[in-house]
């Protein structure tokens, strides 16, 4: 088990470069140049507030998964 | 003497479950009277723009929700709990009356819409300092072997807030005209809170410290800095970072899903009657709160982890086929029709407005009607600068309405499953000393943010799939939810042990 939540740590931190680029590039940067008021809300928050979140916290995740620090006798 | 020990808990739970459930309502009146506010607050030229800002508004309220963990949750950890959830009591109490005391944008302009906002952040800060504080303090008076239990009852003070905020809203739009509802009688569901807000304060004032925390500060063993302790610390981070990924965001996500998106969706995209609405999931809601309480006891026996990874599986397996049922049962197209009449129903000739009301009824028993509202532009020649709009209302039938109150209540289901042992959960993983600020972050990030932007997000999947013509585009927005819970569930089944979950006390 040890071992399979090493390996996972690096989907965990492709998922988090696959969030940034959906993040910023699908849903974020698009919404900002729309000029509509409702758009712009919702791409601060998206480029601002959720892709920041998910793209730093599962990152570091994995990257402490890929450590061992989520194996067994560190826990 | 275990009397005497029950009755004391009975005393704590319903003094911390009472505010709290308070605060919910707060929170959530303003969400269900998201319609009526946006045409009071916002410009109201463009009715799209003015309801999506209040949502922008709801979600403002969210977002701010992590730090008003960050801020109230140190306080916690440093001062002790009850002071600061009575704190929190009081500062939502009081933004929840003011903003029912805003005066229109028609009255003020745009210093409503920006009191309105600054009020609803209030709430959201509020909000973020309130749960933790209430968890925290009825699992520190509970028994070890029974904190599924006990914190299960704070557990259905969101469900329960959000119902009564229905029941209110329902009672007043019952008691007064649609005109005095649409005039003033929206601003008294905001009103009533600080009655109830006075009351709970009382109710807490007279309650004691947590005896956990208050025998550590009398040794000396409370933090000195907790946010440091907590989010400085690679040991305890890497706890908050798996309490998110691997349990709050999914359980986030499928709350937001069951209680929220699927009110929006039965409103926006199914278009059944409000009232309707409001009246199926409130019979849904009543009949799945006690389930709370029975996996957060079931929590006690078998283990948080299943029971949450389980409501996760089901709702990620099943929401596509449950919305997918929702939407056939009141699908107009699958119906057969007996009569139509079309009416012009009124005219606004100052606003430049005509509009037909168009009834249809089906051999079931089913019945729609169809508002067509022409605009005319006055300074324009005839037949130029005119554009329609229409909006169709859907009332179901008795049968109908019945197989939508237990899709609903599935959902419900799923709910209570994933939330009814969190509080637990998030109690268990983290030591006393910074346990206010380190579970309060991960469970406001996970429910206020990822869930918190749910409909918003959702909302944005649907629209894009209906311009893209897509035949089933109203499923489109359950990908979020159905991506998000999957991570999490992933995360929860490989990551979290039973270790995780039960080393303090």
């Amino acid at each position: 088990m040890d071992a399979l939540k090493k390996i996972l740590g690096i989907v965990w931190i492709g998922l988090a470069l696959a969030a940034a680029y959906f993040g910023i590039f699908n849903f974020g940067l698009p919404k900002l140049s729309t000029g509509k008021q409702e758009d712009l809300v919702f791409g601060i928050i998206i480029l601002f507030v959720l892709t920041p979140l998910i793209v730093a916290g599962l990152a570091i995740f994995g990257w402490y998964a890929l450590k061992g620090e989520y194996d067994n006798r560190k826990l | 003497m275990r009397d005497k020990s029950t009755r004391g808990i009975w005393k704590v739970i319903s003094a911390s479950s009472m505010g709290t459930l308070i605060e919910w309502y707060d929170f959530y009146i303003f969400g269900s009277l998201a319609v009526v506010i946006s045409t009071k607050f916002f410009p109201s030229d463009n009715p799209t723009a003015a309801f999506l800002s209040t949502l922008a508004t709801f979600a403002a309220g969210f977002v701010v929700r992590p730090f008003g963990a960050l801020f109230f949750g140190r306080l916690g950890d440093l001062i002790g709990r009850k002071y600061t959830f009575m704190v929190t009591l009081l500062l939502m109490g009081g933004a929840t009356f003011l903003i029912g005391c805003v005066p229109s944008f028609e009255t003020i302009g745009y210093t409503a819409p920006i009191l309105v906002l600054l009020l609803r952040l209030l709430q959201g800060l509020a909000l973020g300092g309130e749960y933790g504080g209430a968890a925290t303090y009825v699992a520190e008076h509970a028994p070890k072997d029974q904190r599924g239990y006990w914190t299960s009852w704070i557990q259905t003070t969101a469900t329960v807030g959000l119902f009564v905020s229905l029941v209110v809203i329902l009672a007043t739009k019952t008691v007064l005209s649609p005109e005095a509802f649409d005039e003033w009688g929206w601003r008294v569901p905001f009103w009533i809170s600080i009655l109830m807000v006075l009351v709970s304060y009382q109710i807490r004032k007279k309650m004691h410290e947590s005896p956990a925390f208050s025998k550590a500060k009398a040794e000396g063993k409370t933090s000195t800095n907790p946010l440091k302790e907590s989010f400085g610390n690679k040991y305890n981070l890497k706890f908050v970072l798996l309490a998110l990924f691997g349990a709050t965001m999914g359980q986030g996500v499928v709350w937001y899903t069951g209680q929220f998106y699927a009110m929006s969706f039965l409103k926006t995209v199914m278009n059944i009657e409000s009232n309707q609405v409001d009246a199926l999931l409130g019979i849904a809601l009543l009949l799945g709160t006690p389930f709370f309480v029975v996996f957060g006891w079931l929590s006690d026996k078998i283990g948080r982890k299943t029971i949450m990874l389980t409501g996760m599986l089901l709702a990620i397996l099943l929401y596509r086929p449950i919305y997918k049922t929702m939407y056939q049962t009141v699908d107009l197209a699958s119906k057969t029709r007996t009569e139509t009449d079309g009416l012009p129903a009124g005219m606004n000739l100052e606003k430049g407005e005509v509009y037909f009301v168009s009834s249809t009824g089906y051999t079931d028993g089913t019945a729609a009607s169809v508002k067509t509202t022409y605009h005319f532009d006055e300074s324009q020649p005839l037949g130029r600068g005119e554009f329609k709009e229409s909006k169709a209302t859907v009332t179901a039938n008795e049968s109908d309405k019945w197989t939508l109150v237990f899709l609903v209540w599935i959902q419900v289901i799923f709910v209570t499953m994933v939330y009814g042992p969190i509080a637990a959960f998030l109690v268990e993983m983290f030591p006393l000393k910074i346990r206010y600020t380190s579970m309060s972050l991960p469970y406001h990030v996970g429910n206020g943010i990822f869930g918190g932007l749910l409909p918003a997000i959702s909302t944005y999947l649907v629209t894009n799939a209906k311009e893209a013509a897509d035949v089933e585009f109203y499923l489109e927005g359950l990908w979020y939810p159905i991506i998000i819970a999957s991570i999490s569930f992933t995360i929860g089944l490989i990551y979290l042990t039973k270790k995780d979950t039960t080393q303090h006390d």
